[in-house]
C-alpha cells in the first residue's frame, strides 16, 4: 500500500524541503520505493538540495497537462535505487496545478507500487500547500522552536484537520507529527528558546524528530546532498531517528539536552 | 555563562513565548471553523449596541455552538456597570 505523506509548516524558511529531502533518502536507504514530489510550483528548488538540478527534463505540471508520462518525469537518484523526484514546475501560471490532476498522478504513483509519496508543500496556505495536503495519508509538521512558526503551524493543523479528503469525506484524519528542527539545546537549557516539551504542549502532537541546528545543513544543500548522507552529523542521525519512528520503531529522543558541562566550566563561561 | 551573569539573570524568554503562544492558540482555535462571516457580524452587533450603550469592545462575546442536526448562535454582551447602577435608581426613583 502506498502512504502518502505531505512534509509542510506554514511558515518559509523552516526546513520543509531539507526534511522532505532527508526523510525521502531515509526511507529508501532502508529499501522502500519513494517518490518525493516538489509542489512548490513556480519556485523549484527540491531538484537543488538532492542534486538533481541538471537532470530536470520534464516536471510535475507536465505530466499533468500529459505532456510527457510520468516515468519520462520521475528522475531516478543516483545514490539510491529505490527513490525518484518529481520536479515542481518554474511557470508562473498559479492554476497548473489542479486537483485531478495532482490525484491521478498520485493514482499512478499508486499502481506503480511505491511505499512512499513525499509531498513538499510550498510555504503559506495557498493552491499548493493546499493541494500538497489534500491527499495526505500523514503530516510531518516542521517547526522552529520559534513563535510565528508555532503559531503558523497550528494553523496548519486546523486546515489539516478540515481541507483534506480524509477529513472531508468523514473517513477519518491525516495523522499528524512534529518534527522540531533547527533546535539548540544550548539556548533550551539557558531559557532562551523553548524546548521540545513546551512546543508539544502547546500544539499537542506527537514528536517524530528534533533536529539540532547545524552548520552541516548549509554544507549539504551546497553540495546537492541530502544531509541525512553525512553520516558523521547529528543532523544525520536526528533524520534517521525520525525515519525509524515513522517507520513505527520506538527510538528515544536524541540531541534534545545540552552535555553536562562541569562546575568549574560553569564558573567561568566558555 | 560565567559568574557575572548568574546575578544579572532575566526571566527566560522562552517561558514568555510559550504564554503568549498558549494564549493565541487557543483563541484562534476556538474561532476556527465557524462560518467566516462571525467577525463581521460581531463587529457590527456592537456598533449597533453601542449606539445605545457604551459597552467595551470585548463585552460583546459570541460562540457557536454545534449540536447534532443544529447550530446556536450565543451573543452575550456584558453592559458597564455604572449604566445598570444609574437605571436601578431612576427605576428606584420612578415608583
Amino acid at each position: 500500500m502506498t502512504e502518502i505523506i505531505v512534509v509542510t509548516s506554514g511558515k518559509g524558511g523552516v526546513g520543509k524541503t531539507t526534511t522532505s529531502a532527508s526523510i525521502a533518502c531515509g526511507l529508501a536507504s532502508r529499501g522502500k520505493k519513494v517518490a518525493v514530489i516538489d509542489f512548490d510550483i513556480g519556485l523549484r528548488n527540491l531538484d537543488l538540495i538532492m542534486g538533481c538540478e541538471r537532470r530536470v527534463v520534464y516536471d510535475f505540471v507536465n505530466v499533468i497537462n500529459g505532456e510527457c508520462t510520468l516515468k519520462q518525469a520521475l528522475i531516478k537518484d543516483k545514490r539510491l535505487e529505490t527513490l525518484f523526484v518529481l520536479a515542481a514546475s518554474q511557470t508562473r501560471d498559479k492554476d497548473a496545478l489542479t486537483a485531478d490532476g495532482v490525484e491521478r498522478v498520485l493514482d499512478e504513483l499508486r499502481a506503480e507500487n511505491f511505499d512512499y509519496v513525499l509531498c513538499d508543500s510550498p510555504a503559506g496556505i495557498e493552491k499548493g500547500a493546499h493541494l500538497a495536503m489534500y491527499f495526505a495519508d500523514r503530516a510531518i509538521v516542521v517547526v522552529n522552536p520559534e513563535v510565528s512558526s508555532v503559531r503558523d503551524s497550528d494553523r496548519i493543523l486546523g486546515l489539516l484537520a478540515s481541507k483534506t479528503k480524509l477529513a472531508e469525506g468523514g473517513n477519518g484524519r491525516v495523522q499528524e507529527h512534529l518534527l522540531l528542527t533547527r533546535y539548540s539545546p544550548k539556548r533550551v537549557a539557558s531559557g532562551e528558546m523553548m524546548g521540545v516539551e513546551d512546543v508539544k504542549e502547546i500544539l499537542g502532537l506527537d514528536v517524530v524528530g528534533v533536529v539540532p541546528e547545524s552548520t552541516d545543513v548549509l554544507s549539504a544543500s551546497n553540495a546537492g546532498t541530502p544531509v541525512i548522507l553525512n553520516e558523521n552529523s547529528d543532523v544525520s542521525r536526528a533524520y534517521q531517528d525520525a525515519v525509524s519512528r515513522l517507520l513505527g520503531e520506538t527510538v528515544p529522543l536524541r540531541f534534545v539536552d545540552e552535555p553536562k558541562r562541569g562546575f568549574f566550566a560553569r564558573l567561568f563561561g566558555g | 555563562m560565567g559568574l557575572l551573569d548568574f546575578f544579572r539573570r532575566q526571566p527566560p524568554s522562552a517561558q514568555v513565548a510559550k504564554e503568549r503562544l498558549r494564549i493565541i492558540v487557543a483563541q484562534e482555535r476556538g474561532a476556527r471553523g465557524g462560518p467566516d462571516y462571525l467577525p463581521l457580524l460581531r463587529r457590527e452587533l456592537l456598533e449597533v449596541i453601542r449606539k445605545y450603550v457604551n459597552v467595551d469592545p470585548e463585552a460583546v462575546v459570541i460562540n457557536l455552538e454545534r449540536d447534532q442536526g443544529h447550530e446556536v448562535l450565543e451573543l452575550s454582551v456584558a453592559l458597564p456597570e455604572k449604566i445598570q447602577a444609574a437605571k436601578a435608581a431612576a427605576a428606584a426613583a420612578k415608583s
